[in-house]
């Protein structure tokens, strides 16, 4: 073969209540194969109980040349964080 | 035939088939084509494997003359093997193993699936579980079947043949001997009749939405469970016992 399958992502719920998490990568030549694979490649060991697979090329990423003005002005904006609030009285399960 | 004596055979049949299919899977480990078709095959020729185990360790209670599992797996001579022809085909290309694949494990899920509500618990218990595996087994085979026959004009017409060419190892499938019999009749197991109906439409289901051609019901190959095997059976027994011939009784 001279040329390789297209590319998909792979993300597992590792069980029920939990979130997708990215698990790695599969070659695949279609949809229904991608999720065959993600199931053979990732879960043999009991580790999920539901696989996302998506193409790679699919996902929109932010560009690592930009990433100074995407996330550095977060970076001083400590009033962001709720832990200057005082939490009142009688509030419980916050 | 007792009850107790046709439990055993039909215990050793169920064997015989995942132990040779596992063996034929295994012999091109590490030649898949992709690294994630490698992994599945692998884990396929194990769960054949692990189904064979539990199906020869029960066999050997039945028996009660304390055969262990690789006493059947590993000291027994190709004649006393009664799986099917089917199973022992040799490899050929991608396509025919995954036709040799669908074919078998259509009968094979439905033959489980049948002795799930079988009267003895241990060998329900057992397909229970096998299903599971089998079921996926099948998912992953006949979607590969229809992207072969549904796909290039090379690959429809490779799978074709392969179709073509293995047909008349499934005549075997039906063919019910005074075991089955007693199984059915003795233990509430499948009844190949009405099997043979439901694997027969659904092995048309999946060579339609392949674009594929059922072959006529022609000549049909017999004898894998008589002991009479193909030529190339011989050579997979030879291979799959090398070890256990060579040093007795050796253990990891």
């Amino acid at each position: 073969m001279t040329e390789n399958w297209p590319l998909y992502e792979v993300f597992i719920r590792a069980k029920s209540g939990l979130s997708h998490r990215h698990a790695g990568s599969v070659h695949a030549a279609d949809d229904e194969m991608a999720l065959n694979h993600a199931r053979d490649v990732y879960t043999r060991r009991n580790e999920g109980v539901s696989i996302w697979v998506v193409k790679s090329s699919e996902i929109v990423a932010s560009d690592p040349e930009e990433s100074a003005a995407m996330f550095e002005p977060a970076k001083d904006k400590i009033y962001r964080h709720p832990t200057f609030y005082d939490i009142p009285e009688g509030v419980e399960n916050l | 035939m007792d009850k107790q004596q046709a439990l055993f055979r039909y215990l050793v049949r169920l064997g015989d088939n995942a132990l040779i299919l596992a063996q034929r899977l295994i012999e091109i480990v590490a030649d898949g084509p992709e690294l994630e078709e490698e992994l599945a095959n692998a884990n396929f020729s194990l769960d054949y494997l692990g189904q064979a185990r539990m199906f020869y360790t029960y066999a050997g209670e039945v028996e009660g003359e304390g055969r262990k599992e690789d006493d059947f797996a590993f000291r027994r001579i190709d004649r006393e093997f009664e799986n099917f022809l089917l199973v022992e085909q040799p490899n050929g290309h991608f396509g025919d193993m995954i036709v040799r694949s669908v074919l078998f494990d259509a009968f094979y899920l439905l033959q489980l699936e049948a002795l799930a509500d079988c009267s003895d618990q241990r060998l329900a218990e057992i397909a229970v579980k096998a299903a599971k595996e089998i079921r996926y087994h099948l998912r992953y085979g006949s979607q590969w079947l229809i992207r072969l026959g549904d796909g290039t004009d090379e690959s429809h017409r490779r799978v074709q043949e392969s179709l073509n060419e293995l047909w008349r190892f499934t005549g075997e499938l039906f063919d019910a001997d005074n075991v089955d019999d007693a199984i059915h009749a003795d233990f509430a197991g499948p009844a190949l009749d009405s099997m043979k109906a439901a694997w027969t439409s659904a092995v048309a289901a999946i060579a339609e939405e392949a674009t594929l051609t059922l072959p006529e019901d022609q000549w049909m190959a017999g004898g894998g469970r008589k002991g009479l095997h193909s030529e190339d059976f011989g050579f997979l027994v030879a291979e799959m016992q090398h070890l256990q011939r060579s040093y007795p009784g050796l253990n990891w």
